[in-house]
């Protein structure tokens, strides 16, 4: 991958979030935060992508999503989900779906069940990273936002 | 009087709570909040019992009686901006800054907040649809592609379905919607590569807050509630996949090329 491409990709990973941050009317004083959340996770699965596999960067990426959102919420008092919806949009794995929808029209029941397979892992990777991630605990957010925090 | 008064802090407990299930909140928040502002105001013995779709509450009124409210709430859209309003307006009532009458007239203001202007949200599908066709793997000219099928699909879903069709037939049209739209744009000359353009541009339709909160609820022993949002995630990408194989198989009769 260009270190064009990779910046890019980066770039629109940020604006499509605020993009559908906006879509599901977030406040408008949050938007950048849930760009650069958006931006952050996709940059974390396109730099682990090449050398573990796409597995364990969508894991990785959606854990990554999962810490930041946590401590923009400690940090500007306001709830997690706001910044965890928007920032995990870029990982769902909608190729995947689609994929699926594709090879069970063409009739390849082989090929839809790979894809459909490896897109139900792919959502069970990022299950299991936002299992994670939310297991740690709210301490170590409180401790780390608080010399950043609002009001 | 004092009756009169247990009844507002109830009806203002249950109207927090229900702003906060139909605006898509986490079940664990609707239920602490609940609880938060009926202590605030001594609410004795409350007990809510919240789920993706509905509350039950029961609380004391002090005397012999017990005040008991039930409340079907239909799944909707996601409003993070009420979340986040209840949210801003439970921690002020734990700090004692309203009254139970202005907390209540409060949150009937959180209730009508106004939706973001109909072009703004079809814009943003646009720049949504075509960024996200961008990353997955698209060139910019497929971006622009999907940009002009994003906003035709939010154009159709805020002005022709408005309500008046089911989730399930708004999916799967939504999705044929798409898949033909990227078809003629495609051999129009604008993107190459179909399953790019399409792919981005179902991106508005994914329920992505559905999916979120449905593993938080389960990760939160929200059993029911997890599983109920499951089952929504799982009914609209099917959905979606119908529509577009839908035009898929016709197209190809038609002895379209999909590439």
């Amino acid at each position: 991958m260009t270190v064009w491409r990779f910046c890019s990709e980066v770039f629109f990973a940020g604006l499509g979030t605020m993009a559908f941050s906006l879509i599901f009317h977030v406040p408008a004083r949050y938007y950048p935060r849930c760009g650069l959340t958006g931006a952050a996770g996709w940059l974390v699965f396109i730099a682990l992508k090449g050398p573990v596999g796409t597995l364990t960067a969508t894991f990785f990426a959606t854990l990554a999503v999962v810490l930041i959102s946590r401590f923009s919420s400690v940090q500007q008092r306001c709830p997690v989900t706001i910044f965890l919806i928007s920032g995990i949009f870029p990982l769902v794995p909608g190729l995947g779906i689609y994929q699926t929808a594709y090879a069970l029209v063409e009739g390849d029941l082989a090929g839809a069940s790979l894809t459909g397979f490896e897109t139900v892992k792919l959502a069970a990777a990022m299950v299991l990273a936002i299992l994670v991630g939310f297991e740690a605990p709210a301490g170590w957010f409180a401790r780390l936002a608080a010399p950043f925090r609002k009001g | 009087m004092e009756a009169e008064q247990n009844q507002l802090v109830f009806e203002t407990v249950a109207l927090a709570g229900e702003i906060l299930v139909s605006s898509g909140a986490e079940i664990f928040r609707v239920t602490e909040t609940m609880e938060r502002i009926a202590a605030a105001y001594g609410c004795e013995g409350f007990e809510p019992f919240v789920l993706s779709n509905g509350i039950m509450m029961t609380a004391s009124d002090g005397r012999q009686h017990c005040l008991a409210k039930v409340r079907h709430i239909p799944l909707t859209g996601s409003r993070l901006d009420k979340v986040d309003a209840v949210n801003q307006l439970s921690r002020e009532i734990a700090r004692g800054l309203h009254t139970p009458e202005e907390a209540h007239a409060r949150l009937l203001e959180i209730q009508d907040m106004p939706r973001k202007p109909r072009w703004q949200q079809v814009l943003a599908s646009g720049v949504g649809a075509g960024s996200f066709c961008y990353i997955f793997g698209g060139t910019l000219a497929d971006g622009a592609a999907a940009f002009v099928a994003g906003l035709l699909l939010y154009l159709y879903l805020l002005v022709a379905v408005r309500g008046r069709l089911s989730k399930i037939a708004a999916n799967i049209s939504g999705g044929a919607l798409v898949c033909a739209v990227a078809i003629l744009l495609t051999n129009l000359g604008l993107g190459s590569q179909l399953s790019m353009v399409t792919v981005g541009s179902l991106v508005p339709l994914l329920p992505g807050v559905a999916f979120t909160n449905a593993i938080r609820d389960i990760a939160d022993q929200d059993y029911i509630s997890g599983a109920v949002r499951m089952l929504d995630v799982f009914l609209v990408v099917v959905c979606m996949a119908f529509g577009v194989g839908l035009v898929m198989t016709l197209w190809a009769r038609l002895g379209g090329v999909l590439a």
